[in-house]
């Protein structure tokens, strides 16, 4: 059942979102795309912080923004729970009183309200700090009261806005498994608006990646993962990506380099391979990869517990070698290698 | 104001061209601690103002190469100055008891002398609609009244005219200078207040002065005096003199004071 | 020099270094900064040179004296009052509402600091008196006069307080973060409910410092005062009103006074500060 029903537009001056959102009732849907994407913009417009310029935003059925009936409905009155990048808890209220904040304004008196909202910190095991002014909170408890606080008021449609960002990598690591639990518990639609590839792949059931205010590729993980169809995307990934013509089993990419590809292909085509599938050699490699060509080292990155290899050349790739590679082969900046690439780990698949 | 100013101006461009004048042929003069020549400073009470700035400039023509600066204000103001050290050549009080306390501090040089006197008066506003005709129509409810506080010497004089009339009165406010009073006047925040003849005169557009018989009673006597320290004696006494004279005491009673 | 004493804790080994830079002030900041401190403290310093000491106490126990004191320290609380209700929401809508006009309105609330005192108290009876616009309609419709009461002097100093309290609590708005409003509205709180249990608490130790600012000045206030109100003891001399008649004829009573003046506001003030104003 469709929960959330969106055509987002907002125009601005040099900016124009246009941005078209269905999620149905417990689904997660993570709005994914670079910085100025658009994204906070698309998530504000349906708080109700930012009228739209056209379109419509209708929850449960009923139309909150829709400028063509001129019809609106405040940000107060609408269904809707935010959790702010950095949380915004209000800093003269305990943690309690944050997350008793939202019942006590939808009507509940004082003591339900407290009552509901020691139950929302007990659900986030947080109880021990009810009585603590957020200053006091480390940045996951900040994390979970906000959280709290955006759920007392059982939102029909929830939006958490790049939710770990503030937080240290360790925290983040804990916390995003919490969320995921928490998350999985809502029974409305849930919008995570963020630009870590990582949290929208774990936490999102499906992904809405947005780039210069359109939606650019929309799909499941797994779909979004194996068939990246922008340069972010590939990059989000971490697929090495070119757009081409296909002719048989190769895919001529760049300035007319034949790659050649398992599948058979004709037409626009993408072809992709993971950074973890390119080989790297000190002199043209004799075997049975299909692909080579000689390439300058641009850089060298840590990329978890291997190096990334960033290369110049007829196509700009990136390859993932471990470090004994990176001394074997003395892989600096301006050092010549070559590439390899075997025609079965390049993907190629339609435009 | 605009007329005050240039007058001002042209009275300094006079002296100027006095000094031009006398620099070029000094023959008739004197001694040089006794010549009338050069700038002379005078304090005097601010109900000297329009008096005392016409007489200035009667001084300054009568006298070419004199220049007299005025500095109008409280006499208590004026007083506490003087004994702070300020460089006055001339003292002109609207109170002997600011006087005295000049006097008393040896500030004076020789004797203050009365030079005139001022009389209280009821100001009331144009058409005096309220009908008074003396103190006693003060006392009441439905008249507001305003005095000076009892600490200037409009106040002091606004006591002892009450107090020799028998009347008891609670006025609204004690202002702190006479003006303040005319003002509470002319802005209709009052019906009535005591002021000085001159000031009911100098605000005849605004309000009558109504007189009264116990005004007799509480005359204020303007005492005038060269001082100590004086930085051009010899002036500062023809000045004294010239306030003393008819032609001054001209200006001063057609501002409504009393010849002493 | 550090706000954050946490900051000082957490990283141990930077304290030496910040004591060793405390200790080299630039000459260009300390000179004027200890000749300014002079110029505000030297005549207080004055004061207290002349005061009377030997006829303090009798002079302290002339009635006049905390009568004076009595009407001033409530009517400069009551101005604060008004300047609260009526600023506080003057300072929010000039720092949250945008409207046509709003940079003059902004420069008008300013008129105060810039008038002389004496000229406000004019003004307000030119309004406000028996023959103002607005108090003769008062006066006709409802027998009410401020001049010469007690609530004229609150309202004189009101007028010319008020500014110092709406510039502060307006600062204090545009530094506070909106988004926390945001949030408010999120969670079901409309304007006013996140103006109450928001915004306030938000800025509630800019709004301590501008009612301090505001009482102070209405408590020295005297042009405004003396101008609309008149002096009556008990009902409108205030202090400085009693301070300036007692320079006619006595100065020592003047200096008397003033140094009641003085050590009433700061022992005010000071005791106000502890409690309120340092933030936690």
């Amino acid at each position: 059942m469709t929960v959330l029903d969106a055509h987002l537009v907002v125009e601005r001056e040099t900016f124009r979102l246009d941005v078209p959102l269905r999620i149905a009732a417990g689904e997660v849907v993570a709005l994914l795309g670079p910085n100025g994407a658009g994204k906070t913009t698309a998530l504000r417009a349906l708080a109700g912080l930012r009228p739209l310029t056209a379109g419509h935003v209708t929850l449960d059925g009923l139309d909150l923004d829709r400028p063509g009936s001129r019809l609106w409905t405040p940000v107060e009155r609408r269904r809707v729970g935010v959790v702010f990048q950095d949380y915004l808890l209000f800093p003269h209220l305990s943690a309690l009183d944050n997350v008793a904040f939202g019942p006590r304004r939808r009507g509940l008196a004082k003591r339900d309200a407290r009552a509901k909202a020691a139950d929302w910190l007990k659900r986030m095991d947080l109880t021990d700090y009810a009585a603590r002014k957020p200053r006091h909170l480390s940045g996951g408890q900040a994390q979970r009261v906000a959280l709290a606080r955006a759920l007392a008021v059982e939102p029909t449609l929830l939006l958490l806005d790049e939710p770990l960002a503030a937080l240290d990598a360790r925290t983040r690591l804990d916390t995003r498994t919490e969320l995921h639990t928490h998350l999985g518990e809502h029974a409305g639609a849930t919008l995570l608006v963020t630009h870590d590839p990582l949290d929208a792949l774990i936490l999102a059931d499906r992904l809405v990646i947005i780039e210069d205010g359109r939606v650019v590729q929309e799909g499941d993980a797994a779909a979004v993962t194996a068939r990246p169809r922008t340069d972010y995307v590939a990059r989000l990934v971490g697929l090495n990506l070119f757009r081409g013509h296909g002719d048989g089993h190769d895919v001529r990419v760049g300035a007319d380099f034949p790659l050649a590809v398992a599948d058979r292909v004709s037409g626009e085509v993408f072809a992709a391979f993971p950074p973890s599938a390119v080989a790297l050699h000190p002199e043209r490699p004799e075997g049975s990869a299909r692909n080579t060509w000689p390439a300058t080292v641009a850089s060298v990155q840590h990329n978890g517990d291997n190096l990334r290899v960033r290369l110049d050349g007829p196509i700009p790739v990136a390859a993932d070698v471990t470090p004994a590679a990176v001394a074997q082969l003395r892989l600096v900046p301006g050092r010549e290698v070559w590439a390899a690439v075997k025609a079965t780990q390049v993907r190629a698949y339609p435009v | 104001m605009k007329a005050r100013w240039i007058r001002g101006l042209a009275a300094g461009l006079i002296a100027l061209a006095a000094v031009g004048l006398t620099a070029c042929g000094d023959d008739d003069a004197g001694g040089g601690g006794s010549e009338v020549t050069g700038e002379i400073t005078v304090f005097a009470a601010a109900s000297l103002t329009e008096s005392f700035t016409r007489i200035g400039a009667d001084f300054e023509a009568a006298n070419p190469g004199t220049k007299v600066t005025f500095n109008f204000a409280g006499s208590s103001a004026l007083a506490t100055q003087i004994g702070q050290g300020a460089p006055a050549d001339v003292f002109a009080s609207a109170a002997p008891a600011n006087m005295a306390t000049v006097a008393d501090a040896g500030d004076v040089d020789g004797e203050a002398v009365t030079f005139v006197k001022n009389q209280l008066v009821i100001a009331v506003p144009k058409g005096n609609p309220k009908g008074i005709t003396g103190l006693s129509d003060l006392v009441g409810p439905d008249v507001k009244v305003a005095l000076c506080a009892e600490q200037v010497p409009c106040g002091a004089a606004a006591k002892k005219a009450l107090q020799a009339a028998s009347v008891e009165l609670t006025p609204v406010t004690f202002e702190q200078d006479v003006k303040s009073v005319l003002s509470k006047v002319t802005l209709g925040e009052v019906d009535a207040a005591l002021v000085y003849r001159t000031d009911a005169i100098a605000a005849a557009s605004d309000v009558d002065g109504v007189e009264f018989a116990e005004s007799a009673g509480a005359i204020n006597e303007y005492p005038i005096a060269v001082l100590r320290n004086a930085p051009n004696k010899a002036t500062a006494r023809a000045f004294v003199d010239h306030v003393l004279s008819d032609p001054a005491k001209l200006v001063l009673t057609t501002a409504g004071f009393q010849a002493a | 020099m550090s706000a954050d004493p946490s900051a000082a804790v957490s990283a141990p080994v930077r304290a030496p270094r910040r004591r060793r830079r405390a200790g080299r002030v630039p000459v260009a900041l300390l000179v004027p900064a200890v000749l300014g401190l002079l110029l505000l403290v030297l005549p207080l310093a004055g004061l207290l040179v002349r005061a009377p000491w030997t006829t303090l106490p009798r002079r302290l126990a002339e009635p006049g004296v905390l009568t004076a004191l009595g009407l001033s320290v409530q009517t400069a609380t009551m101005a604060t009052v008004v300047c609260l209700v009526l600023g506080v929401p003057l300072a929010w809508l000039l720092a949250r509402v945008d409207f046509p006009g709003k940079r003059v309105v902004r420069a008008l609330v300013t008129v105060p600091l810039v008038l002389p005192p004496v000229v406000g108290g004019v003004a307000l009876l030119l309004v406000f008196g028996r023959k103002g616009i607005l108090g003769a309609w008062l006066d006709s419709a409802f027998g009410i006069t401020l001049p010469f009461t007690t609530a004229g002097v609150v309202l004189a100093e009101a007028f010319v307080a008020m500014p110092f309290l709406v510039i502060a609590v307006e600062g204090a708005l545009r530094a506070a973060d909106s988004r926390y409003e945001e949030a408010a509205a999120t969670l079901g709180a409309g304007r006013w409910t996140t103006f109450t249990r928001v915004t306030l608490p938000l800025v509630a130790p800019g709004i301590a410092a501008g009612a301090v600012l505001c009482w102070a000045r209405a408590l020295g206030e005297f042009g405004a005062t003396i101008t609309f109100a008149g002096n009556f003891p008990g009902r409108t001399q205030t202090m400085p009103l009693a301070v300036y008649l007692a320079l006619e004829t006595d100065l020592e009573a003047a200096i008397v006074l003033s140094l009641v003046l003085l050590v009433v506001s700061v022992v005010i003030l000071a005791g106000l500060r502890d409690r309120w104003i340092s933030s936690p």
